[in-house]
């Protein structure tokens, strides 16, 4: 018996300051093989997880922010921020790093999966989810 | 689909409050526990906002913590729910999922 | 209902056990199922058998460990959040050469795996955090 669930990990920190954005991302990476319907969710804080150009060289902490960009090869479908959450931090989609998905049976690509939803996109996706990691 | 949102911070310590109420559908419930309770107080900045989502939502807060944090009744909002654990476990079972908001 | 229990947080310094623990008892006198209770981030440090809070303070470890003689739960310590913070049983010794081993009875180490495995099988998934 095996059960397709929706699965939706909410983000909400930023990185570094705690160790919750990596450690989240491991459960993540342990969830691939488990075969679940995957989206991410950041907002708040957690929309700075995806900025791309972190340099961990003078901080002595493990880069973890490459892994992000593997996520296409992990199961997840879907990386979604939080529009106003960027906004207030004076981001935008092109201070975010791309992560490129494909389905290897289908053969079907994206180029890139990380998309900004509005808040009213963000209360639909979660509602519709099925459970949801915080 | 109706949720249990569940906030357990205070909404002058982080934004979580706000977040639980701009990210949840109408019919859907919140739950405050914790810290989270000081959102159920009258007289507060957060008043009118926690108000606003009473307006399609139902909210609640847990008894234990409001007792432990001395807010008393007459300090709660009008029409939030208060519930004890056995309550919190009832409002799981009534709504579709639970989504914690910390 | 089948329930699967997540607590992000430690002893003493958040209240999210103290939550998810009196919320796992309501849950176990109505007679609902909780098919597991994970421990993550500092979660973890709930198995530690190695507490010694004051005589009139409550006995976070120990509740945890009675519940799960009480109603055989399922405590789980996340194995990789449970070698970051120094929570050791006797297989985590051997493996990675400590002399030592700190788990409280009735918890076990095991993988992330048992998280998802407890958000699939469960009815619902409630976490406890800060």
């Amino acid at each position: 018996m095996s059960e397709v669930k929706k699965f939706m990990y909410l983000n909400r920190r930023a990185p570094y300051g705690t160790i919750y954005a990596w450690e989240s991302l491991e459960v993540i990476l342990i969830g691939a093989a488990f075969d679940q319907e995957v989206s991410l969710m950041c907002m708040d804080d957690g929309v700075y997880q995806l900025v791309k150009g972190s340099d961990t060289s003078e901080s002595d902490m493990k880069n973890f922010m490459p892994t992000f960009r593997t996520l296409g090869d992990y199961g997840v479908r879907h990386m979604y921020v939080d529009k106003d959450s960027l906004e207030a931090r004076g981001l935008t989609q092109d201070d975010l790093i791309e992560v490129a998905w494909e389905d290897y049976e289908t053969e079907e690509e994206v180029d890139n999966i990380v998309e900004i939803v509005d808040a009213d996109q963000v209360a639909k996706l979660m509602a519709e989810s099925e459970v949801v990691f915080s | 689909m109706a949720d249990l949102h569940t906030v357990n911070k205070s909404p002058f310590e982080k934004s979580s409050l706000e977040t639980a109420i701009k990210c949840s559908l109408a019919g859907s419930s919140i739950l405050l526990i914790e810290d989270g309770v000081y959102g159920a107080t009258k007289g507060t900045v957060a008043e009118d906002m926690v108000k606003g989502a009473m307006g399609d939502r139902k909210v609640y807060a847990l008894k234990s913590d409001l007792m432990a944090r001395a807010i008393k009744d007459d300090r709660i909002i009008d029409g939030i729910e208060i519930v004890d654990y056995a309550g919190f476990v009832d409002l799981v079972e009534a709504t579709d999922k639970v989504q914690a908001w910390l | 209902m089948k329930l699967a229990v997540q607590v992000n947080e430690g002893p003493y310094q958040h209240q999210a056990t103290d939550s998810a623990y009196h919320f796992t008892k309501a849950a176990l006198e109505k007679g609902h199922e909780v098919f597991r209770v994970f421990f993550y981030h500092d979660g973890v440090l709930n198995g530690t058998r190695l507490t010694t809070p004051p005589q009139d303070d409550r006995n976070i470890v120990n509740r945890w460990v009675e519940l799960g003689e009480k109603y055989d739960l399922d405590l789980v310590l996340c194995v990789a959040a449970a070698q970051r913070r120094g929570l050791v049983d006797d297989g985590e010794a051997e493996r990675n050469g400590k002399d030592a081993t700190n788990i409280a009875p009735r918890f076990r180490i095991s993988g992330l795996g048992q998280l998802i495995e407890a958000a699939i099988q469960s009815d619902r998934l409630v976490v406890f955090g800060d």
